[in-house]
């Protein structure tokens, strides 16, 4: 059974979810570098773990064993399925 | 340079590098920076079992080869041997997270890549198992091929083992060619990374992290930024209070060393100049010294234990607002330390306007060097009572005055983001480390280094300028009813000076302080205290330098000074290191002129408010 894709932002907190794929070319240079150094790709499982406390952002994404911040707006580029 | 064998520290940030370069150098390193780029060169020594000296470059610490900060470009300048003032070292020492080996085994092939001698230090294998991790380290270095050997810095163990590691690597041939840069593709990289670390990874249990706990409370959108807030306050509370007793012990020794010199020395010149020049403008700094340790103390915990980067977390969405990212509230926090680290520090962040902005407005935060001129100021004008049951009035008043210098801050980043710099949202991306104990020798390291450096400028820059200012004070010397103040040189100068500042409240006193602050701004208050000791007449010898200003300024006038500082323009170091760091004279020169602007306005504005309810 496949869940439909969410983008990351929209990943409530506490589901994890896998990184199905990510639309590098609306990000600039640098941190397009900067979520691949981090290990987004294709087929890692991710998690909500904190917002921040005014407006809900950033994000806290735990990604592998690292737990990573960032703004929503660049969690927007990231599609996930919460497909167990 | 030195000519010993050069061996580089390289890792992933949090990866545990620094504190493992601590403890195998101890206190034989150096702090310097490169020519022409201003990020922090980490050098010591490693000293091996068989007395062989090595030199051991800590490197900052990066996520790739692939540079998204200036200080990144400089990790990877140094491994290729593109950086100028640096050796090609001769092998790597790579260190490792032992419990994040996915994320970082990645880099960990890149530099392997590179063909120099390497080993691999698996770092922090203690809290691996604790969270039911356990890894195979002989298959790990079989997949790598190098040698691997586990340690845990904050412990010592494995340091012995990894030591005689590092010298068998340099008893090989040496290589001199520089390496020819990454030569995988980054996803390539990434697959490799993740099948190695499936191989060496024996068993994993999830365990909850003590981390993990600790976040679901100090990220807690209600709890953390209380929490924050609290640590800030209690660590400026402490800068006031903790100080006193070390404080007043200096100053007892000062004061009694320069009364014994002036008891043992002949009357005349040379007796003036180390009393009155040296004695009063050196001591007044160096009793600073206790705050700007605690001070450092604090930013140096919060920084080893993990807790900084929650900080910019919280504040990021804020600080969004200004045209700042969170990753500025580091860099920003360091400044109250000092701008000179601070600018510094921006190289982390890889948004350039983001950074330029961050820059700009780095001198606002309330450096230590302000605190000498403050804590004067408090000292003489505010009452030590309380201001609420266990709150001190002057300690509140000092947290007024740093949070004055926060929303001036935001404010000047704010408008600065809307004109000059306009445009580009900025980033926040940042990986949120383990928390850790700090290691209390790490602390100590830090420490020593910043009093050493606050010592250095007391003894050099800050020397130099008071026995100047001494010289201009002392000369031409006052004939019988004249005042020396009113006849030197200084004084004239002052007089030129204090027709521009009249208006906003400032004596002369303050008029002569300003010019010699440009220098450092503690200086200011060296020469208060040089003038009063050359005008004092004997009977004044045994009054304070406190008691002296509160009988002959108003306290409109020393709140306009205050106000002043609070904006002050900056020192010399601060638009020095500006200049180097956006390449070329327009930025500091904007920095100086806005800040000159603001300072005088703000002055101008307590002056005349205070005023008009009856303090002047």
């Amino acid at each position: 059974m496949s869940e439909p894709l969410i983008t990351l932002d929209k990943l409530r907190r506490g589901i994890r979810a896998r990184v199905e794929s990510v639309d590098w070319a609306i990000l600039e240079e640098a941190d397009r570098i900067r979520l691949r150094q981090f290990g987004f790709d294709e087929g890692v499982t991710v998690e909500q773990m904190h917002q921040g406390p005014f407006g809900a952002d950033p994000v806290a994404i735990k990604v592998g064993r690292m737990t990573v911040a960032i703004r929503r707006s660049h969690a927007r580029a990231i599609k996930v399925s919460t497909a167990a | 340079m030195s000519d010993l064998p050069l061996v580089a520290v390289v890792g992933n940030p949090n990866a545990g590098k620094s504190a493992l370069f601590n403890v195998l150098t101890g206190a034989r390193q150096k702090v310097g920076n490169y020519p022409g780029v201003t990020v922090e060169r980490h050098v010591g020594r490693l000293i091996a079992a068989d007395g062989q000296a090595i030199e051991l470059i800590d490197l900052p610490g990066t996520y790739s080869l692939d540079p998204t900060s200036p200080d990144e470009a400089v990790t990877r300048d140094v491994l290729l041997g593109k950086q100028k003032g640096e050796r090609l070292p001769q092998a790597l020492l790579i260190v490792l997270d032992a419990s994040n080996l996915d994320n970082h085994l990645r880099f960990a092939l890149q530099l392997i890549d590179l063909g120099l001698p390497t080993v691999v230090a698996l770092n922090m294998v203690d809290l691996a198992k604790r969270d039911g991790l356990e890894l195979d380290a002989a298959r790990l270095e079989r997949e790598l091929g190098v040698p691997v050997v586990e340690t845990v810095a904050v412990r010592k163990r494995g340091i012995a083992d990894l030591t005689a590691r590092i010298q068998e690597l340099l008893t090989g041939p040496r290589l001199i060619r520089a390496g020819d840069g990454p030569i995988h593709d980054s996803l390539e990289l990434q697959r490799r990374a993740r099948e190695i670390a499936m191989a060496a990874i024996v068993s994993e249990t999830p365990v909850r992290r003590l981390t993990h706990r600790l976040d679901g409370l100090l990220l807690h959108p209600v709890a953390g930024p209380l929490i924050l807030a609290a640590i800030l306050f209690v660590m400026f509370q402490a800068v006031f209070s903790w100080s006193a007793p070390p404080a007043d012990w200096l100053e007892a020794q000062t004061l009694a060393v320069g009364q014994w010199i002036a008891a043992a020395l002949p009357d005349g010149l040379l007796k003036s100049l180390i009393v009155d020049g040296i004695f009063a403008g050196v001591g007044a700094v160096i009793v600073f010294l206790p705050q700007i340790l605690i001070l450092f103390l604090f930013i140096l915990v919060l920084e080893s234990s993990g807790y900084m980067v929650r900080a910019a977390f919280l504040m990021d969405r804020l600080m969004s607002h200004a045209g700042l990212s969170g990753r500025a509230f580091i860099p920003l926090l360091s400044s109250f330390a000092c701008a000179v680290p601070g600018i510094m520090a921006t190289r982390t962040i890889s948004d350039p306007k983001d950074r330029l902005t961050t820059i700009l407005v780095a001198p606002l935060m309330t450096c230590s060097a302000r605190l000498p001129v403050y804590t004067l100021i408090i000292g003489a004008f505010i009452p030590a009572r309380d201001a609420f049951p266990g709150v001190g009035l002057q300690g509140l008043v000092l947290f007024g005055l740093y949070l004055a210098g926060i929303v001036g801050a935001l404010l000047a980043a704010l408008v600065l983001r809307r004109t000059v710099v306009k445009g580009g949202g900025g980033a926040f991306m940042m990986e949120l480390p383990k928390y850790q104990m700090p290691r209390i020798a790490d602390i100590a390291i830090g420490l020593w280094q910043r009093a050493l450096i606050f010592l250095k400028r007391a003894g050099t820059i800050i020397m130099a300028t008071t026995v100047v200012l001494w010289a201009f004070a002392s000369f031409p010397q006052a004939g019988p009813g004249q005042k020396q103040s009113d006849v030197s040189i200084a004084g004239h100068i002052a007089d030129g000076i204090h027709t521009v500042v009249a208006p906003i409240g400032f004596n002369k006193d303050i008029s002569l302080a300003l010019l010699p602050a440009m220098a450092a701004r503690e200086v200011a208050v060296a020469a208060i205290g040089t003038v009063y000791s050359l005008d004092a007449e004997d009977e004044a010898q045994a009054k304070t330098l406190e008691q002296r200003m509160a009988g002959r300024w108003s306290l409109a006038t020393a709140l306009a000074f205050l106000a002043w500082f609070v904006f002050a323009p900056q020192c010399i170091s601060t638009i020095a290191v500006t200049r180097r760091e956006t390449n070329g004279w327009k930025w500091p020169a904007f920095m100086v002129g806005y800040l000159f602007v603001l300072a005088y306005a703000a002055a101008g504005v307590t002056y005349w408010t205070a005023v008009a309810f009856g303090l002047g």
